[in-house]
This record gives structure tokens, sequence and C-alpha cells, in this order.
């Protein structure tokens, strides 16, 4: 529920001398932790090397090409960056006809933006006839303070039902670089939810390595499976290692790939042990990576013994600092670890 | 421009465009008969005099590409497909059945010379803007053709995709605007008052001619003049096209904009075609 603007926030009751210096928070929307090691756009980078040897690339972006990382391969490559101003269709559009002459159009914008407003030109003029444009959105799920205008917490419920799209969702910078190569060599039409500026490492140190199509187990546990996307695999990796201390041992696997969903991958992890089963995503309830884990299990004989969803409420979410919406909305790491903990005490 | 048949006069083509859209919608008995009628004199400029392509290589890469934004008008290209000899002429019995190539709203995945899948109106125009940019980076000096009608002015995608193109100094750029003033529910200006139309086009930068779209020697100049305008803009060619062109009892129908016509009328209709004697 948001908030009445008729309801005065209780913290200005205080008489004013008293009241605590109350500091913007709106603006804090990284995703990095203070202590977490980063990389600087690492989608930019990742596409502007990859150019280097690959003539068909080109950049298009909706007026976000700065706010999209997409300024690493402009600065790099100038000419083979095209302004298609703040128009969304229009994006999608001239993209299908960039590739319809042998390009391959890298289009940025926000995630909300290509899939609520551009949704019919994505579907009509490049995924039916399987064109080669990869579609890159910063912003997913609940990575801004900005409230829903910004928040784009239900694009894979809207994009999986597409045919031919393929759909990443990755979870750190390596997933990010491992991934573009891919995607580039992948013919057809490709969604990555993207993060951008200075994106958490957190992979690395499990010696993970990002293959299109497949999920990894990331860390193995008898006690519960954890499926994950994005940023999520991040939080719950963050997680397993704290529920650890408590004796509590969670096995992680990620499913960057959202569509086509691995299937055999998912299926063969939930069908081992007797497991509580998670689903954690950076993503409405409603039609995300929980409800395609789901609706696998429901084709398919495997039973987890139980089945959990930790995602975002069907519901535009408030305004404010993203450490804060995190919190309240379930994602942070320690409500994670509450949620777990009581899951598996149930 | 394609070398075959330049002993046939514009005007001939134009009726066996006719003859052909016709015949196609005798196969079905209803259809977006009086739009296939009223542009088939563009179709036959654009086909017979202003475009270049190989029949047998519809991909051709040297080829002007002309796209079809009004996926609707299929019937209507796949008679200029048919006569430009890119689609055989014995297909057009196959015209919105079963497995046939050639399905009621034009996609390109079926068609040999559909360039692109219309229907979801309001995307020729930035599909084209996207083509333009693309020609230009591999130093073709193809032309992209477009034609969408007054319908699609409607549609705030083809307005996103006149200012790029002007922004874009998109001079490999010929859009063609079918302004036949019917829309589905009704008249077009009724529906949306698009004009005054060619200031519009003109303030986004754009090279504009408006011609009676249904005479073929003020369409020939006009795209003459749209293909050697020599500055940096797209250029536009407002059609003014009358519904049904050519067969005066269909012409007469108040609301044509998808037609039924009785079994009889077809006959009817293809003998005051046929009758008619080309200039």
């Amino acid at each position: 529920m948001r908030r009445s603007k008729y309801v005065r926030p209780d913290f200005l009751s205080a008489p004013a001398g008293e009241r605590p210096r109350l500091t913007t928070s709106a603006m804090i929307a990284s995703i990095a932790g203070p202590d977490q090691p980063t990389r600087a756009a690492p989608f930019g980078h990742a596409l502007a090397a990859l150019a280097r040897n690959d003539d068909r690339i080109v950049g298009m972006s909706a007026d976000l090409a700065k706010y999209t990382d997409l300024h690493v391969f402009r600065a790099a490559h100038p000419d083979r960056f095209y302004q298609m101003g703040m128009a969304e269709q229009l994006l999608m559009m001239s993209a299908a006809g960039m590739a319809r002459e042998g390009f391959q159009p890298w289009v940025t914008t926000y995630a909300v933006f290509a899939s609520r407003r551009a949704y019919d030109f994505i579907c009509l003029a490049i995924a039916e006839e399987e064109l080669d444009v990869k579609i890159v959105c910063a912003l997913p799920g609940l990575t801004t303070g900005y409230g829903p205008s910004h928040q784009a917490t239900e694009d894979l419920a809207i994009l999986r039902g597409m045919p031919n799209l393929t759909i990443i969702d990755p979870c750190d910078a390596l997933d990010i670089e491992q991934a573009i190569p891919q995607i580039a060599a992948h013919r057809g039409p490709v969604y990555m939810r993207l993060l951008r500026g200075n994106v958490p490492l957190v992979l690395e140190e499990y010696g993970y390595s990002f293959t299109l199509g497949k999920a990894k187990r990331i860390r193995d546990g008898r006690d519960a499976l954890i499926i994950s996307s994005g940023i999520m695999t991040m939080r719950v990796l963050e997680a397993a290692k704290l529920l650890q201390r408590d004796g509590v041992d969670a096995a992680v696997l990620h499913v960057p790939t959202i569509k086509p969903l691995d299937e055999e991958t998912i299926l063969s992890e939930c069908g081992k042990q007797n497991r509580l089963v998670v689903v954690a995503e950076n993503h409405t309830l409603v039609g995300g990576l929980g409800e395609a884990v789901a609706a696998t299990l429901m084709r398919s004989a495997v039973r987890p013994s139980a089945f959990r969803q930790i995602a975002l409420p069907d519901a535009f979410l408030e305004a404010g600092a993203l450490p804060t919406l995190h919190e309240r909305y379930g994602l942070s790491t320690e409500r994670v670890v509450a949620s777990l903990k009581a899951w598996l005490d149930e | 421009m394609s070398s075959i048949g330049h002993n046939i006069s514009l005007h001939e083509r134009a009726r066996r465009i006719r003859r052909h859209a016709l015949r196609m919608g005798e196969v079905q008995g209803q259809g977006y008969i009086a739009q296939a009628l009223g542009i088939a004199d563009v179709l036959a400029v654009s086909y017979f005099h202003a475009t270049a392509y190989r029949p047998d290589d519809p991909e051709w890469e040297e080829r002007d590409r002309f796209l079809l934004s009004i996926g609707h008008y299929a019937i209507a290209l796949y008679a200029a497909l048919i006569e430009a000899k890119i689609v055989p002429e014995d297909e057009l019995e196959s015209y919105g059945t079963d497995d046939s190539r050639l399905p009621m709203s034009g996609m390109a995945a079926y068609t040999p010379g559909m360039e692109i899948t219309g229907g979801s109106l309001g995307h020729g125009l930035g599909i084209a803007v996207g083509m333009c940019l693309g020609l230009k980076r591999k130093r073709s000096s193809s032309f992209i053709y477009t034609l969408f009608s007054d319908g699609e002015l409607d549609e705030g995608s083809t307005w996103e995709a006149a200012m790029s193109a002007g922004s874009h100094k998109l001079d490999n750029l010929i859009g063609i605007v079918d302004v036949n003033q019917m829309q589905a529910d009704g008249p077009s200006l009724g529906v949306m008052n698009f004009e005054p139309l060619a200031p519009k086009f003109e303030a986004f930068g754009w090279y504009t001619q408006r011609v009676d779209g249904n005479d073929i020697d003020a369409l020939v100049v006009a795209f003459d003049k749209a293909r050697r305008h020599g500055g940096p803009v797209p250029r536009v060619i407002i059609c003014d096209t009358k519904m049904a062109k050519g067969v005066p009892f269909l012409e007469a129908r108040e609301r044509n904009h998808f037609l039924r016509v009785e079994p009889g009328e077809w006959t009817e209709a293809l003998k005051i075609i046929d009758e008619r004697v080309a200039p």
C-alpha cells in the first residue's frame, strides 16, 4: 500500500529543533555494498571490446546512453553509435531496420520503457522476424528508488510471453562480461537486464562461468535449494554464508538465462534429496522465474517437499533509498536469511 | 528499374495490378479491395518506373527496398509483385488460403519481395529509418520506399520516425502516404484530423510533394523529383487516392474499408477493368 499524501510523515511530528537531520536517500541507487569489489560499466567495456573485431555491431539508444553504460561504446566507436532520441518505439523499429541490413544493433534504454512502452515493436518488428537485435535495459526489478515510473518490477512477466526472445538476468560484473560475447554469437533477439555503473563482482570466487541457456550450481547444500537469478543470486550467496554459521546448509542454483529455461538442470536439482526449494528473484512474484520454475515442476514428475518464493509483491512499490526498499520488500540479505529460517522451521 | 517489359505502359501495368488484385479478392469473396484498386497506380509507378529490383533475386543487395507498412494492403502488393514477376501469377489462386505464401496480412517471412511484416500499424516508417541508416553505413546508393496510410498518421510511432528521419538527414528515404480518406471506423479526417499534412512533414525537415495518386503522369514526375532532389533530407510523396478507383460501382460504396463483393460482382468488376482503354 502506498503512503497517503494526506498523512504527514511521523518524523515531522517532533518539534523543529529536535528533529533528526533529514537526508535525501532516493538517490542511493547502487546495488553494491560499501565494501564490495566492483567493476565500472562492465557492459559498455565488454561491448566496446567485442566491437573491435566485429563490424556488424552498432549501438543505439533512446537518450539514455550515459545511463546504460553505452557511452563507453560511444566513446570507443563514435561512428557506430546512433542516437534515436527519447523514442523507444522508434528505437526498436530502427534497430529492426538495421538488423535487416545485416548489422547487429545493441539498443539500450530503461527496462520499464522497453517492456511497457515498446512491446509491440519488439514483438512484431524484431521477434516475429527473429532479427538479431540485442536489447539491454537498465533498472530492472527494484534497482532504483524512483517509484513505479522507473521500477521494472514486471518486465520478465511481460517479456516471457514473447516467442523467440532470449532473456538474460545477470548477477554481477563477471556474468555480464562473459554474457556479452555469447549473446553476440547467438543469432536472434535477446533481452538482457542490465546492471550499470559500479557493478559488484561476486561470482569470481566461486569459479563460475556464464553459459548461455545454462543454470549453474554455485554451491551445494543438503537443507535447502535456492534457485535465483540476477542480483538475488548475490544476496542468496551472502545469505547462504550466514546460514552456514547456524548450521543450515543451503545450495544455490544461479539461473541467468530466464528464457529458454534450463529445465533439465532445474529438475535434476529439485529432484535431489528432500530439500526446501526457494526461488529468489528481483521481480514481482507474478510471471517471473518463480512461476517459470513452478510451471516446470508442474509439467514434470518432480515434487519438492516444499516450494517457496522470494520476490517483490504484486504491487506498485514505494519510492525511497534502495537499501531501505530492499529491506522493506524482502530482497535484503537479512530478510532472505530470516525467510529461509522461518520456512525451514515450518 | 527492372529491365523487363519496357514496351508495356504504366497505365497497362496499373490495369493489370488491379486485375490481379480483383482475382485474388474473388478467391476469398472479400478483402481490402478498395485500397488495392486505389493504390494500383502508385504501385505501377513504384515497381515499373522508380525502383530497381531483380525479379529472380528478390534479396539482391543493390535493390531499392519497397516497404509495405500497411500489412492490410497485402493484396495490393501481391498484385504488384505478381506483375513484377517476383511472385508467379498462378500463385494468386492461393491468396489467403491455408499454407499459402500470400496470407491476408503482409508478412516478410511468407512472401518473396515482402520486405517487412506490417499490419500492426505504425511500424513501417521506423523500420525504414533503421534500414536507411544501415544502407548509409554500407555506403549503398539504394533507396527505401515506404508505403503507409493516412490511418497510420494516427500512430505516434509514425511521427517519432518522421522526426528522426529529418534529424538523421535520411536522403535515401522516400515515404509514400496513401491518403484515401477511409479508416476502419469511417472517413479518416473524422477519426483524426491529420491536415494540414504537407506542412507537418515540411516542419520535420522533409522534401514534400502532394499529388493525385491516381494520375500516373503526375506520379512519375513526383517520384523523379523525389529521387533527384539534392538536399540531405528525407522525401515524402503524399498521394491523394480514390478508394476502389477504376470500378465505379465499388467507388460509389459508402463504407468500403473492407469490401464484401457478391459473386457476380467480381465478373462485373473484372469486365470493367478489362474494358478500360489505356491512354
